[in-house]
């Protein structure tokens, strides 16, 4: 088997991220205690209610322990809730929504709007070669601010309310961080994924 | 316009916040406060409805979509998805709830039926919806029919289990079954459960529904919750269960942990433990109406 890599599991599509990192060559492990985190090479923190996501880690005691890990540098990858746990600022959020801090960007949840405006489109990807990545975005975040040492690896152009049409970050990496706001892990396209193994192993 | 294509209403995008919600509980509410404690408790989706199942059931008469205003205050009050009901085969009760950007709706026996024949043509709204069933061969004709969720249907506003885990079995073992048939055998499955053969195919391909399974109808303890979850829901929707019982606030995140945590019996201990009187019951035998039967 290849490398562990804890997927937290109290809530949201953590099976799909599991099912791609199998697809990778790695081996998946559901994570909903702190024990669970041992061994763990990488974490990913899965798309689902960011409100529940962070309760849910509250309760299990899971919070410091992740803490923990980030701030010893374990790669981290967050896919649209998990992006919103990993940014520095959430603009929009609840007052008592768990920020982990780990990469230095602002949010807004459900940027994009409601589920009706809900989408997908194909976006190009630094550091992913060969034809366009198909990203759905659900209900997703909007990247408002890019500081420190974030960059952006994709952007998306989307007609906004009131707003007209921007042009806003959608894939963002800090270190051993990495953030999309779409979901890689509900389409068959394991490039996104690949690319996060790649970040672990890096930095061995 | 934007320079790339921006493709809205998808069947993965509809499926797929149906995904995000995996692993949740949904609770109905029927004002912006109980909204804020569904939130506040860890709830995924709240269901926005002028009355709770039990409450359809004690009341009578007529049940049909809720006040677009009742709806709106919810929206406003919550950052977490907002669905709402509308009766079966009520296309114009969905199109306005379309109109109202809900994020799901669901086409519900729970509100008296508009029409005996048909439900809606769910693949011409963009917003997703979810349906109920009570066997596989139901849930494959919502599916058909656009559907992008399956709730077992259960029996609503009854805080008794015993339907839900009847509708979830079935559909879970028929699923089963399905798997281990060999591929002449599918036609005949197809027209047993009478569905269309492409689904009753996909299902022995990939084992499982082509859209999230999720449980609801009579679920009012974090154990009702443990138990659907292992017996293969994906997610739970509570009804009366919650705000009819005595304390709505910490019964509503002892089924929230229950639900995360439905295998390990210890955390279901811990939560099980003073939650407050919960939602008097019904026997099956006692219901004047069994809603589960609308639709087909």
């Amino acid at each position: 088997m290849g490398l562990k890599i804890g997927v937290l599991a109290v809530q949201g599509d953590f099976a799909e991220h599991s099912k791609a990192l199998v697809g990778v060559g790695a081996e998946p492990v559901e994570v909903r205690t702190p024990e669970q985190l041992d061994g763990c090479a990488g974490l990913i923190l899965p798309g689902g209610e960011s409100t529940a996501m962070s309760l849910l880690i509250r309760s299990a005691g899971l919070e410091q322990p992740i803490r923990e890990l980030i701030e010893a540098g374990l790669p981290v990858f967050g896919t649209c809730a998990g992006m919103i746990l990993l940014a520095s600022r959430i603009s929009d959020g609840r007052e008592d929504q768990l920020s982990l801090g780990a990469i230095d960007i602002s949010v807004r949840r459900n940027g994009f709007g409601r589920q009706i405006r809900s989408f997908e489109s194909d976006l190009s990807v630094r550091g992913v070669d060969g034809p366009a990545v198909r990203a759905v975005f659900i209900r997703a975040p909007v990247v408002e601010e890019v500081f420190g040492d974030a960059e952006v690896l994709a952007s998306v152009e989307y007609t906004f309310d009131g707003k007209g049409s921007l042009r806003v970050p959608v894939v963002c990496a800090q270190g051993s961080i990495l953030v999309t706001s779409f979901h890689p892990e509900l389409t068959d396209d394991l490039r996104i994924h690949e690319m996060f193994m790649v970040m672990i192993e890096r930095s061995n | 316009m934007e320079s790339q294509h921006n493709e809205i209403g998808t069947a993965r995008v509809k499926r797929g916040l149906a995904e995000m919600l995996r692993g949740g509980v949904i609770m109905d509410v029927v004002n912006a406060d109980q909204a804020k404690i569904a939130e506040d408790a860890g709830a995924v989706a709240v269901m926005a409805l002028e009355r709770v199942p039990a409450d359809i059931r004690r009341d009578g008469g007529v049940a049909r979509m809720s006040d677009p205003a009742m709806i709106e205050e919810i929206q406003a009050k919550v950052t977490i998805p907002v669905m709402a009901k509308a009766r079966i085969g009520h296309f114009a009760e969905a199109q306005i709830l379309q109109a109202l950007q809900v994020d799901y709706i669901d086409e519900s026996e729970v509100l008296t039926p508009a029409d005996e024949a048909y439900h809606i043509d769910k693949w011409s709204f963009e917003v997703p919806f979810v349906c109920g069933a009570t066997n596989l061969g139901e849930a494959l004709r919502r599916i058909s029919e656009g559907a992008a969720m399956i709730r077992s249907k259960g029996e609503a506003g009854t805080g008794n289990v015993v339907e839900a885990v009847r509708h979830l079995r079935s559909i879970v073992g028929d699923i089963r079954k399905i798997t281990v048939s060999e591929p002449e055998e599918l036609f005949g499955l197809a027209k047993i459960h009478q569905a269309p053969y492409e689904l009753v195919a996909e299902i022995k391909r990939t084992g499982k529904l082509p859209v999230p399974l999720f449980c609801a109808g009579g679920l009012a303890t974090p154990a009702d919750a443990a138990l659907a979850m292992q017996l293969g829901a994906e997610a739970v929707f509570v009804g009366s269960g919650i705000f009819k019982s005595a304390d709505p606030a910490k019964r509503a995140r002892a089924i929230v942990e229950a639900t995360t945590h439905f295998r390990d019996p210890s955390i279901l201990l811990k939560v099980s433990r003073n939650i407050g009187e919960p939602m008097v019951g019904i026997e099956m035998d006692g219901l004047e109406t069994k809603m589960a039967e609308r639709g087909w």
